[in-house]
């Protein structure tokens, strides 16, 4: 993909569009850990083949890999969602301090409506917190243009800059201008040793504090003449007085699609924010509106100006925006009754994301649902394992938490019997070891289980160090949690097959009630990631099916209330979906009555499963 | 056709509506026009209800599209056309693969399948066409290419020539399954066409 230089018009992710910023400004290394909206940033990046790339094991090891790349002079990039950038808050704001030397970016991709994330957190808050400047793209096009603007920034007035991206610019697509598309070439990076700058003891830290504020005087006065804030006119005719309504990102996309009659302020920058511009568009208009994807940022700011600003009847804070809810606030501009808005039916069965045919977390979750233990959970596809019928996860907070948790709980002598924290094998690399040396230092008992399928699933499979390879698709050396639980002074730690429901549910039990910290590594490949089955697809035998429901518990997709062979209203045989089964065998151990095997003259069946 | 022309593609995830989605984008790029496409990804991959909306037109904004203002809602499944039957506009058309797939919901019985599924679709949308997808791929050896079927279906309603869809679906689908694909949207265009023919 190198060397390109077509003039280009592509159709674009806003993900696909910063990559392709990246390689067009001469990013020279890009670091990440998954996490959607985030993700593609990275993937399409390694498509470059000339940027250094890798998934960090944490945002703040990625962040922190970013700085030093700008140390040496590159430029580089960091991504991850919106609750990554809490972990790597720790190097930003002191480098903030500091400055880069290099341009240095970070991607924020924050997800209102929490399409696939535990909170909503709006993160332009972070870079008003740190003092650095903070660009919200509105669209592909922009998230193109902004990359290549901020890297300028950044190296203009060595601070990092900030990129904030919601779900609707990461994940829609729109046509990008890439223009003549080529590489920016750079020239030698020159290294210089300056202690006064790089070196954050409270000595320096405090000339670099001054230098912080005057960088951001400088900067509110860059921002006052930044190009990429525009005002538009009205393109169709107000009766209502002249209304102006001050808009970044995506919501900007939405007042230009329902609220035809204002005038838009549309900011590229929205922190620091052009101050005179604001008030001059301010005096401009009868009434002025803040229409902005999150919490109130630009409207406090705004609002700390003195200036007056309306407050919609209809508040639009709580989640994503959409077209709905600015006809909302269109009817209540325009003094219009309001439209109604067609809404769903609501009496047909839900489709919730499940567990896959297979996935071998179910064994576990299986286990543990038996066990009745406290299960303190973490992030990824096995957050399914808490619902029914598997039940089995009283707990989410963040990447990590579960064994602090399950520690605390343990210490807090709580009386439930059985203590487990649950982890994915990327979520313990991420941030799960530290916490288990804690609990091994702190002399807890609670039992550590971690779930490896051998890859990043929740997030479509990337690469972690366990899995023995790079984003570059490089072999590496492939991380053993056996030995980093051994590394961290766990005497006893033992590894199951989830497909064995015995094996597993035995040895589960046995170690939640050690008096000792232990460690349960469930190993077995993520079903969606073994492209290539050779098993037999399992059937029940009706007639010796007795509608007892325990296969039922495992909450496998495939496996379906045949209405043909009904009992009573209440008892109903099963029969098991081939199209959806894998043949992993799990439910054939949970029947009593030995109704579900493989079928008499079954084939060996080689399939791709999707 | 008026100006823009908002489509929403929606299915269980799996059935490849993202590509089906890409390839729309790119029928637009191709002739010129301007086109928004938004998805979700991550969770409801694990075999949830998705959706994918695109909008083609001169210029376009949102890339949602405002509920009841979908043009064309094409539905990899029969149960998910019921579910998103309200995005359509009230003069919409709704290109329903006859598939069912039922959801977990129903399949561990906590919840029944509607019983009058059929009826209830043809009360809420003005003009359906139901297509069986699932056979026509069937009957190319490829139950993956359902996504062309429905694509081809939908390839009527959209004023572009055939070139720039076979152009479009050359570039987005890999070579070694170019063939069987031209074939499932051609199957799926056939199937509409006679249909307004009879």
């Amino acid at each position: 993909m190198s060397n390109m230089s077509s003039v280009d018009r592509k159709v674009l992710s806003g993900n696909e569009a910063i990559a392709h910023a990246a390689y067009a400004s001469g990013v020279q290394l890009a670091a990440a850990y998954p996490g959607t909206p985030s993700t593609e940033i990275l993937e399409n990046i390694a498509q470059f083949r000339d940027i250094y790339c890798e998934w960090s094991v944490n945002e703040k090891v990625a962040l922190e890999v970013a700085i030093g790349a700008s140390f040496a002079g590159a430029r580089a990039l960091a991504a991850m969602k919106h609750v990554g950038l809490n972990v790597a808050l720790d190097p930003l704001v002191t480098f903030a301090y500091i400055g880069a030397t290099g341009g240095l970016v970070i991607v924020s991709a924050d997800d209102p409506g929490m399409h696939s994330s535990q909170n909503e957190q709006d993160n332009r808050a972070l870079a008003k917190f740190a003092r650095i400047p903070l660009l919200e793209p509105a669209d592909s096009q922009e998230c193109f243009d902004m990359v290549c603007a901020a890297y300028e920034i950044s190296e203009q007035f060595e601070l990092p800059v900030l990129i904030r991206t919601t779900t609707r610019i990461s994940h829609s697509s729109s046509i990008v201008e890439l223009g003549v598309f080529g590489r920016r070439s750079r020239g030698d990076l020159h290294y210089t040793k300056d202690i006064a700058r790089t070196v954050m003891v409270p000595m320096f830290a405090r000339q670099r504090r001054l230098a912080l504020e005057a960088k951001l005087e400088e900067l509110r006065a860059f921002s006052q003449e930044f190009a990429m804030h525009r005002i538009e006119p009205p393109t169709c005719e107000s009766h209502t007085g002249k209304i102006g309504v001050i808009t970044s990102g995506v919501a900007y996309q939405y007042v230009k699609e329902e609220l035809p009659t204002v005038w838009i302020l549309k900011l590229g920058m929205s922190f620091p924010l052009p101050e005179q511009k604001i008030r001059d568009f301010a005096a401009s208009v009868d009434r002025l509106y803040v229409v902005e994807e999150g919490d109130p940022f630009i409207e406090e700011q705004v609002l700390a100006m003195g200036l007056h600003v309306e407050q919609p009847k209809v508040s639009l804070r709580i989640g994503e925006l959409n077209p709905d809810r600015l006809k909302v606030l269109a009817d209540e501009i325009n003094g219009r009754e309001p439209r109604p808005v067609p809404s769903p039916v609501s009496d047909i069965p839900a489709r919730p994301p499940v567990l896959c045919p297979g996935c071998a977390h179910r064994g576990v979750f299986y286990a543990l649902n038996r066990l009745k233990a406290t299960v303190l959970g973490d992030i990824g596809c096995y957050s399914l394992g808490a619902f029914e019928p598997l039940y089995a996860m009283d707990s989410i907070v963040c990447m990590g938490a579960s064994i602090g948790n399950a520690h605390g709980m343990q210490k807090a002598d709580y009386k439930g019997e059985r203590i487990a924290a649950v982890i994915g094998d990327s979520t313990f690399f991420h941030s799960g070891i530290t916490g288990l040396l804690n609990t091994v230092y702190n002399k807890g008992t609670s039992t550590v289980i971690v779930l490896d399928n051998r890859t990043t699933a929740m997030t479509g499979h990337q690469d972690h160090p366990g899995t023995g390879r790079t984003l570059m698709g490089e072999e590496t050396v492939e991380a053993s949690v056996e030995d980093i639980a051994r590394g961290v002074g766990v005497r006893h730690v033992v590894t199951v097959d989830p497909y064995d429901l015995e094996t597993t549910y035995k040895t589960l039990k046995e170690e939640l009630d050690r008096e000792e910290p232990s460690v349960v590594v469930s190993r077995r490949e993520c079903i969606l990631r073994c492209r290539t089955q050779t098993r037999c697809v399992l059937s029940v035998d009706e007639t010796l099916c007795k509608a007892c429901g325990a296969c039922l518990r495992l909450g496998c997709p495939a496996i379906e209330i045949a209405d043909t062979y009904q009992i009573d209203a209440r008892r109903r045989k099963v029969r098991i979906n081939p199209v959806l089964c894998v043949g992993c065998r799990m439910c054939e151990q949970v029947c009593k009555f030995k109704a579900i095997n493989e079928p008499p003259n079954a084939k060996q069946i080689q399939r791709r499963i999707k | 056709m008026k100006d823009t022309i908002n489509i929403s593609l929606v299915g269980v995830g799996g059935q490849g509506i993202l590509l089906a989605s890409d390839i729309l984008c790119q029928v637009a790029l191709l002739s010129g026009k301007d086109v928004k496409k938004s998805e979700v990804h991550g969770m409801a991959q694990r075999g949830g209800s998705v959706i994918s909306q695109v909008r083609i037109g001169e210029k376009i904004y949102s890339p949602l599209i405002a509920a009841g203002e979908t043009d064309i809602l094409v539905s990899f499944e029969k149960l998910e056309a019921l579910r998103y039957a309200h995005l359509l506009s009230c003069d919409g058309t709704a290109l329903v693969n006859k598939q069912e797939i039922k959801p977990v919901t129903v399949s561990s019985g906590q919840a029944d399948w509607p019983n009058n599924l059929d009826e209830r679709l043809r009360t809420a949308v003005r003009h359906l066409r139901m297509i069986p997808a699932l056979e026509i791929a069937q009957d190319l050896g490829d139950t993956r290419v359902i996504n062309l079927v429905m694509l081809g279906a939908l390839s009527v309603y959209i004023d572009q020539n055939k070139d720039v869809w076979r152009e479009a679906i050359a570039d987005l689908v890999k070579p070694q399954l170019l063939d069987v694909n031209l074939k499932a949207f051609d199957a799926g265009r056939n199937y509409i066409k006679h249909m307004q023919s009879d």
